[in-house]
Formats: C-alpha cells, sequence, structure tokens
C-alpha cells in the first residue's frame, strides 16, 4: 500500500490566471524581499484583488528558511485569519509557506513535529496555493518541507501527507529572468530529485514516468535555461521539469546526494541545489551496484554508452558531472572554497547530521557511518567512488 | 529451529541479536527510549500480546513479554495487527513506510524517531536474523 499524492497543477503560459477563478476573503502571501523587489507579489496580488480576495504580504523567508522564522510567519497568519495562503518563491518560500499553514491549523504542534505518521487535520482554517519563481525545488508538488534547525546546524527533512499544495501554479512568466547561478542550482536540484526518486528505495511505478521524463526534460533543456535565460522554450520545460519531479521523487522519496547535501548546506550555509547536484555523481556511483538496473534505464534513456550494466551508473555519474561543468557548477567539495581545514573539523558533524537525516533511509544502499565519511572525503577531493 | 512470534523466547532472540549485531550497534549509538510493540488480535489470532524492549545506546537492555499494558510506561507505543508484523519482519513491509501509511500505528515523541530512521532499519533488519515460526 502506497500514495499517490498531488495538487491541481495548473502549467504553462498565463497559469497565473487561475487566481482569477479562486473564491475566497483573505489570502496570506508569504514570500521574500527579492521576489517583492521584482514585482511578482504585485502581479499576484492584482489577481487576486480582481477576484475580490484581500491580501497580506509577509515577505521575512529567508534562504533555507529556520524554525524561527516560520514560527514568527505562522504568528502573523494566526492574526490575518486567510482562508488561502500563498507561498511565492523558490523552495525556502514555498516550504516555510507549508510550514506556517500547518502551524496555522495546528497552533498545538512545533515546526519539528510535522511528520507523515500521525493526522495533522489540515483545512480546516486554509489552503495552500504554491507559486514556483525557481525551477528546482518541486516542493510546489510534494508534501515534503524543509527547515533548520540553526541551534543545532541542521536540516530536518519533515513531510505530511496533507502539507501538499491545493493548487499549484507552474507558470513560467516568474522564471525567464532567473540568474544564471540560480538557474543552474536549482536545475541540479530538479535532476537529483529525478535521479534519486527513480532509483530509492520507494520508487514505484506511478513515479518512474515522472522521474524519467523530468531526468530527459532537464538534460536537454538546462544547458539552453542557463546559457540563453531568454530562451522561453527551455525556461518553460525546465519550470516543467521541476515540477514533474517534485511530483515524482515527492510519492517516491529521495536518497543520499539529499542527506549529504542538507548535512553540507547546514553547515557550511550553501544553496541546496548547489550541494545536491554537487553530491549526485558521488551517490550515483555509491550505489551503482545494488541499483544498477535502473541506473541502466537512465543511462538507455539518455543514449548514454557503456558496455555492461554494471557500468551504467559510472556512465550516468560522468554524464552529471559534465553537464554540472557546462552550467559552471562545482564538482567537489573543494571546489565550493571549503579549506581542508575547515572541512576536517566538520567532518565528524557532517557525517552526524547525513545519518540522521530521513533521506538516508529510503537510498537503495544505506552508508555505515565509516562509509558516509568516506564518501564526504571522496567528494572533497573529487575521486571516484570505490567502495 | 523457529522460534514461534508471540512467544518470550523470541523477543529474547531478538535481544540476543540486537546485541551481537555492530551495524545496530552503531545505527542506535544515539538512541535513548524504551518501546511497547503491541500486536493486535486478528482473525484466529484473538489476542493482544506486548513485547517490551528497553533500547539504550546501541545496546537492548531488557526484553520480554508484559501482560497487563499499564505494567510500563514506555517512551513509545507501535501496535499493529499480526499480519502487518509478520510483512515488517519478513521485509516485505518497510517500518517507515508502515508507519507512514499508519498501518503500523505510532505513539511517543515523533521528533525523536525521526531522528533516528537508521537505528529503526537496523532493529528490522536484527528481527529477520530470527529464525520465526509465525501462528496462522
Amino acid at each position: 500500500m502506497w500514495y499517490f499524492i498531488s495538487p491541481e497543477i495548473v502549467y504553462g503560459e498565463d497559469a497565473l490566471s487561475r487566481l482569477d477563478e479562486l473564491e475566497g476573503k483573505r489570502a496570506f502571501i508569504v514570500t521574500d524581499k527579492q521576489i517583492v523587489s521584482i514585482g511578482f507579489v504585485t502581479q499576484v496580488k492584482e489577481r487576486l484583488y480582481q477576484a475580490g480576495i484581500d491580501c497580506r504580504v509577509y515577505d521575512e523567508v529567508e534562504s533555507e528558511p529556520s524554525i524561527e522564522t516560520v514560527k514568527k510567519g505562522a504568528e502573523a497568519v494566526r492574526i490575518y485569519k486567510p482562508d488561502w495562503i500563498v507561498g511565492l518563491g523558490g523552495g525556502s518560500v514555498m516550504d516555510a509557506a507549508k510550514a506556517m499553514w500547518v502551524l496555522y491549523e495546528r497552533p498545538d504542534i512545533e515546526p519539528a513535529e510535522i511528520n507523515p505518521f500521525s493526522p495533522l487535520g489540515l483545512r480546516k482554517k486554509a489552503r495552500l496555493i504554491t507559486i514556483p519563481t525557481t525551477s528546482g525545488t518541486g516542493s510546489d508538488c510534494n508534501w515534503g518541507l524543509v527547515l533548520t534547525d540553526t541551534s543545532e546546524q541542521r536540516k530536518l527533512g519533515l513531510g505530511s501527507h496533507e502539507a501538499h499544495a491545493d493548487i499549484a501554479i507552474v507558470d513560467p512568466v516568474f522564471v525567464i529572468g532567473m540568474s544564471p547561478q540560480l538557474t543552474a542550482d536549482t536545475g541540479m536540484d530538479a535532476l537529483t530529485h529525478a535521479i534519486e526518486g527513480y532509483t530509492s528505495n520507494w520508487k514505484n511505478d506511478f513515479c518512474d514516468g515522472l522521474c524519467l521524463k523530468a531526468v530527459q526534460l532537464v538534460f536537454q533543456y538546462l544547458p539552453r535555461s542557463y546559457h540563453n535565460g531568454q530562451d522561453e522554450e527551455a525556461r518553460e520545460k525546465m519550470h516543467n521539469a521541476a515540477s514533474i519531479a517534485g511530483l515524482g521523487f515527492g510519492n517516491s522519496m529521495a536518497g543520499l546526494a539529499h542527506s549529504t547535501g542538507h548535512s553540507l548546506g547546514a553547515v557550511f550555509h550553501i544553496p541546496h541545489g548547489r550541494t545536491v547536484g554537487l553530491f549526485l555523481p558521488y551517490t550515483i556511483e555509491f550505489t551503482a551496484t545494488v541499483a544498477a538496473d535502473y541506473y541502466a534505464e537512465i543511462a538507455h534513456l539518455l543514449k548514454l554508452e557503456h558496455t555492461e550494466i554494471e557500468k551504467a551508473a559510472f556512465s550516468l555519474a560522468q554524464a552529471v558531472r559534465q553537464l554540472a561543468q557546462n552550467i559552471n557548477q562545482p564538482l567537489t567539495i573543494k571546489d565550493l572554497g571549503i579549506s581542508n581545514s575547515s572541512f576536517e573539523n566538520s567532518l565528524p558533524k557532517l557525517v552526524s547530521n547525513a545519518d540522521m537525516d530521513t533521506q538516508t533511509v529510503t537510498s537503495a544502499r544505506i552508508p555505515t557511518t565509516d562509509e558516509f565519511e568516506k564518501l564526504f572525503r571522496y567528494a572533497y577531493d573529487g575521486k571516484t567512488v570505490d567502495f | 529451529m523457529a522460534i514461534r512470534f508471540l512467544s518470550e523466547e523470541w523477543i529474547k532472540a531478538l535481544m540476543q541479536e540486537l546485541n551481537m549485531s555492530e551495524a545496530y550497534r552503531e545505527a542506535a549509538r544515539d538512541w535513548e527510549g524504551d518501546f511497547y510493540f503491541i500486536i493486535e488480535p486478528e482473525g484466529n489470532f484473538r489476542e493482544t500480546v506486548i513485547y517490551y524492549m528497553d533500547l539504550w545506546h546501541g545496546e537492548c537492555r531488557s526484553a520480554c513479554v508484559v501482560t497487563d499494558e499499564k505494567e510500563k510506561n514506555p517512551a513509545f507505543r507501535i501496535s499493529a495487527p499480526l499480519s502487518k508484523w509478520r510483512r515488517v519482519i519478513e521485509k516485505k513491509l518497510d517500518p517507515i513506510q508502515g508507519m507512514v501509511t499508519r498501518q503500523l500505528k505510532l505513539q511517543g515523541n515523533l521528533m525523536k524517531i525521526m531522528k533516528a530512521p537508521k537505528a529503526a532499519m537496523a532493529l528490522v533488519n536484527c528481527c529477520t536474523l530470527v529464525p520465526t515460526e509465525f501462528p496462522e
């Protein structure tokens, strides 16, 4: 028994007009200052006003949102009493919006208590709309959320089957002006979702096709999006790819690139997409033997050359590295500018975080603590994983 | 020789497997908390059996059958019908997936469980090492 959970997804040019049909009285828009400054919030507010819905904006979400931020935002939601919550932004904003919504509905729980094991009873006060302004996170279409526990320097992978958007609006108008760096970071995030969703322990028939399609779209359109941000077709395809991957991995879970990436990101404050993308080829190599057939299927889809099934994962890892190189992404932890001494000092924390990460247990191969340490060391030096 | 699931011998055998397992010791090195594993009546099996385990820093300090649920007050309770437990022990049902789909019902500090998914997997792996005979 398993579930496949999805919001209503409105995508493509002018998808934002879905807001014109919205029924309600008050919408609480969760976003960040950057999104306000480029005018996206104004576009959304105008649509909502036209639909007769009053709005309030909360723009204090930071990158990799903390527990404190979402608690503060939830307090503002409680005061305003909306019937819609709108998460307008990248993954950080949408995750924060989900958490604020849950805390608005359930003021009796702590953010870290958002879990899939017990019913939350959401949608009694408000419903959720997600509008992604980057092409990578997939948070618009799934039920997971990541918050940062700043006191423990750790990311918390949280989620509930109820904590998904009612409506996801995937409109490419929001990503046409994305910077090359953000395009690269978020694009690698989408690719990681797609590959891990296809190879995780919880992979399933309903998600496989979505993940494969997303892999194909990312390899085809991410370089074009990166090198020519005005390429409208590439932008739209990447925007779709991110949501498709989000829907895929959101219902089949991720793996070790996420647990190691979460850990590195929390300790060294590096964007999520950059860290998970960096680890992806190493974790593909680490799980090569146990998920050989699945990697071979992806390699076949991408028409990669490989002589035998067991080698396909290594061809795929190499293709991921080439893609990353093409879009100027780091290939090693050293490339991130982290000194050897700083890395060595943080290694116990990096390993411990990854060991406790919820995405570790859904990996096709679960590392021991020693293997995690080796994985981090190999990723620091850029060595092909051979253990 | 297979040991009958639901017996005192079975939980003692699991305790032995846990205490011999390097993988469990490592995965659960930070774990502190005791459990009730509650096997609920189903079909011809009409009783409730409660297994108690005291798990502490990668070690199982004690394990037994409890006849009265009020006898102890463990930090966690996981309950499910016999058929679900069988699927977990035979590795046909991922325990975390079982809890997510609420086929296994979990009570206790869920934040703590969310921080120890690897320990849960290692524990189940030890269950599969006990040669088990299930009641029909």
